[in-house]
């Protein structure tokens, strides 16, 4: 009877206890996934989701790099800056980049649909969400927008036209993936695509010029700007390659189109020169020019008002560069045997004009080829555009108090020449007994790594912060997206591209006069090699110098391949078509001639450093980055890039 | 004891079967070739000017990529199989066979055996008669050009340029010295000279390479006379 009872209250208790529903009992919420209408319940934790957005946007250069696909590397952030014979790398291990004869088909292939597809899930799951505010809600939808049409332009930049995804694609597991297989649309399309979507939600973003690293009016206006004047230089100019076109438009644009585009650039520039975004202007705070212009990437309070949209860093957030570490001058250096790889090559310092607005090479010697001596080294700069000092840190400049020590050797009366392998190894001069220093703490040694090789440092965004060079501490300098100065420019070359010269004058002369070079242009002076030259010099080591010689289709004739003389690079300066496929550098030397009037001044020679073996050849198949064959076999609709 | 033994033959045994490779064997077939208009090798630039070969049946679609050699020849090593043998499109300083909608034609080659096979290809221009001497510090050249192709599809020449390097790699990358000839300039395509400087090479040698190639205006790739090797 005990046993009865007991096995029934066991049966009842297993029985009640069983009566959970499977649903209730298999369903168990998961404790480290948020699911979707968690997540999208409260802005603070959008934003968080947001942020991850923001992080994964690309841009060509970059001061903390980028990791290389199918790599556990990354890029290191320096050396995206250093390509194109506007720099010289002085690290041993990235010589391929001087000693390469040109550049792989598949170079700057960028083809990241899976953050495309996030920003679509983005839109869809904040358009659904019910528990935000409407306000928040807009915002969200409409930075997610931006982020996603800035991917798009990147990606139109680089490889043309591309399969347009604005829904997240969902597989049905049919085993037929043909619904998920686009085509690629025209070049063209996706220009249009980028400018409609800043249309549309440039008023649904603030109006704050204050906020510099979320979307805003201003950065709607100033992408729509700039991706309107690519898209009208692509219709104008590739016109002159019709090599580079694809039957389906989706490579090339048709030169009629090339007006209406440039229309739209100018009304968007002129939508944020006349404030209508906001107080945007250009940044003149310092006395001293070259000053002025290096502290408009360093200076990051809200006396800024030129810097738009910035990918910002901070210090001890874990969120910092190494740029500074790597290009800091190398007696400066906070890091011992760490610095010196970024030396802007004398190619580029050729190019900033004289403050007459004439171009002229830098006076090594006179007519009748003689070399000019200088009491100072930084004498032969003088009277040049001060953006010169404000992006490059020439020969005994000045980095945090301090002075840089580059010399090459001594020039010895009979012409030829005492120098040593290193700093530290002293030479008794001829006559002496006593060793004494022969060449500069910082450079220049042929081969010598992390001391400048050019004759040259980089000072924009060198950071002169306590510390910046360590690499424990990092630097917290922003780079800087988009900037007013680039939009008055973008505005001046669409001005002028519609015929609106004086326009375009006014556009020009207000970014030269922040540069010292007050003599202002006339609308007869603004050519199209003028307007080439300007976005070259202020716009130096910004990441635009590729992406502008391919819309021009200048770069086949910039970087032709053939190796460049001496008078390939004093001659021609300030014409667009120059050949430029070499990095130079200029050495000083200390000349030696005791009782000679000259003795212990300074001469200058241009010399190639002895790394550069090759020449960059830029193809027309390098114009738009060849397409993986894995995407290609696994999309038979997607088309093949011409020329490859 | 038995069972010892028992174990060891089982270990044996294991071994000598788990000893056969896993791995296929390397390609061993050599398909070589070289660039000919009605027999005459096309001079190209080295490593410029591509080919592909596409092997259709093995599910996802890609080309070996490779390319000509300065003398126009190339080779690959391949496993036995058909292949489909075509140049990418504004490749090459000739024209292609295109099909209708401006794809590019291939030719069929079925591999059993190493192979050799021309490839036949139709040039703009053709450099005829090449004559490179080398004397009193200078390189001379005299050539005749023609015109092969005159249809709708006939382009100008660009320049000619006569090139020397140290090294038997000629061309406008690897040059010490160039002189150069525009189209315009140009009178009448037969008798062509020109001349051109020999620098000074260190460490010195007594000999240069030497040819001469034809820019076409709109075509990226040159087109190169043979090489020479000329001692002074």
């Amino acid at each position: 009877m005990k046993k009865i009872s007991l096995i029934t209250i066991f049966a009842i208790l297993l029985g009640t206890g069983s009566c959970k529903k499977d649903s209730a009992f298999l369903d168990v919420p998961p404790k480290q996934v948020l699911p979707t209408e968690l997540a999208f319940s409260d802005p603070a934790l959008v934003l968080s989701i947001l942020g991850d957005l923001y992080n994964r946007q690309r841009d060509f250069s970059s001061l903390d790099g980028y990791p290389i696909p199918n790599t556990s590397d990354t890029e290191p952030g320096w050396r995206t800056f250093a390509d194109f014979s506007e720099a010289f790398p002085s690290e041993n291990g990235s010589s391929f980049i001087v000693q390469r004869t040109g550049w792989g088909y598949g170079e700057w292939y960028i083809w990241d649909y899976g953050y495309i597809r996030d920003l679509n899930l983005f839109i869809q799951r904040a358009t659904a969400a019910t528990k935000l505010s409407d306000g928040d809600k807009t915002r969200f939808i409409a930075e997610a927008r931006f982020l996603r049409a800035n991917y798009y332009f990147e990606m139109v930049k680089r490889m043309g036209g591309v399969p347009l995804i604005t829904d997240p694609l969902a597989y049905d597991y049919s085993g037929n993936v043909t619904p998920l297989q686009k085509p690629r649309a025209k070049e063209s399309e996706l220009y249009d695509f980028v400018i409609s979507e800043a249309e549309s939600i440039k008023d649904q973003l603030p109006n704050d010029v204050n906020e510099k690293s979320r979307a805003t009016k201003g950065v709607a206006l100033a992408m729509e700007a700039r991706a309107a004047l690519y898209a009208g230089s692509i219709a104008k100019y590739g016109a002159g390659t019709p090599q580079v076109s694809l039957p389906g438009g989706e490579v090339g644009i048709s030169s009629s189109l090339a007006s209406g585009y440039y229309t739209k650039a100018l009304a968007a520039a002129q939508a944020i020169i006349n404030g209508s975004a906001g107080s945007y202007q250009l940044y003149k705070v310092l006395p001293d020019l070259a000053d002025n212009f290096a502290a408009v990437f360093l200076d990051k309070s809200s006396v800024n008002q030129e810097a738009i949209f910035v990918e910002d860093f901070k210090v001890n957030s874990g969120r910092v560069h190494g740029f500074t570490t790597n290009d800091q001058p190398f007696s400066i250096s906070d890091e011992g045997l760490d610095a010196g790889r970024l030396n802007p090559s004398l190619n580029l310092v050729e190019a900033f004009e004289k403050l007459d607005n004439t171009y002229a090479p830098l006076a090594t010697k006179d007519a009748s080829g003689n070399p000019i001596y200088y009491t100072d080294q930084l004498d032969i700069f003088a009277g040049r555009d001060a953006r010169l000092a404000g992006t490059v840190l020439l020969p005994n400049g000045s980095f945090k108090g301090k002075r840089t020590d580059v010399w090459a050797g001594y020039q010895l009366a009979d012409g030829s020449i005492l120098t040593s392998g290193d700093a530290g190894q002293l030479k008794p001069l001829p006559g002496t007994s006593t060793p004494v220093q022969v060449t500069g703490k910082d450079g220049v040694i042929n081969g010598q790594e992390f001391r400048t090789q050019t004759g040259f440092y980089i000072r924009k965004y060198l950071d002169p912060a306590v510390g910046s060079g360590r690499r424990g501490r990092g630097s917290d300098v922003a780079f800087i997206r988009y900037r007013y100065a680039e939009v008055l420019l973008n505005a001046a070359e669409a001005a002028f591209e519609l015929g609106q010269i004086p326009v375009a004058a006014g556009y020009l002369n207000q970014v030269r006069s922040r540069a010292g070079l007050t003599t202002a242009l006339s609308p007869v002076d603004i050519t199209f090699d003028k307007i080439v030259h300007e976005r070259r010099v202020e716009l130096a080591f910004e990441g635009h110098t590729l992406y502008d010689m391919k819309r021009w289709r200048l770069a086949t004739a910039v970087w032709d391949g053939a190796p460049m003389t001496v008078t390939d690079l004093v001659t021609n300066i300030g014409k667009a078509n120059k050949r430029n496929t070499q990095p130079y550098g200029l050495w000083p030397y200390k000349y030696y001639n005791p009782g000679n009037a000259n003795n212990g001044k300074w001469l200058f020679k241009e010399i190639l450093p002895s790394p550069v073996t090759g020449a960059n050849r830029f193809q027309l198949g390098n114009y738009y980055s060849q397409i993986g064959n894995d995407v290609l076999s696994a999309n038979p609709k997607i088309v093949k890039q011409p020329n490859q | 004891m038995k069972i010892k033994f028992h174990h060891i033959l089982l270990t044996l045994l294991i071994a000598t079967t788990g000893c056969k490779k896993d791995n296929y064997d390397a390609p061993s077939l050599k398909l070589t070739g070289k660039l000919v208009y009605k027999g005459e090798a096309i001079g190209v630039e080295y490593n410029q000017v591509p080919y592909e070969l596409y092997q259709p049946g093995f599910g996802k679609v890609g080309p070996i990529s490779q390319t000509f050699g300065q003398d126009g020849a190339y080779s690959s090593l391949l496993f036995k199989g058909n292949y489909k043998f075509t140049i990418p499109p504004n490749q090459g300083p000739f024209l292609w066979k295109e099909m209708a909608a401006g794809k590019r034609d291939s030719v069929a080659v079925s591999l059993t055996d190493n192979k050799t096979m021309d490839i036949e290809v139709t040039p703009f221009y053709m450099i005829r008669n090449a004559n490179l001497s080398a004397g009193n510090g200078k390189v001379n050249a005299t050539f005749n050009i023609e015109k092969i192709v005159t249809d709708a599809n006939a382009k100008d020449i660009e320049r000619v340029s006569l090139y020397i390097n140290k090294t038997q790699f000629v061309s406008g990358g690897d040059n010490i010295a160039v002189t150069d000839l525009a189209g315009s300039a140009i009178t009448s395509l037969s008798n062509i000279a020109m001349s051109v400087n020999i620098p000074g090479i260190s460490p010195t040698q007594n000999y240069v390479f030497a040819r001469v190639g034809v820019k076409i205006a709109g075509v990226e790739d040159m087109i190169f006379s043979p090489l020479v090797k000329l001692s002074y």
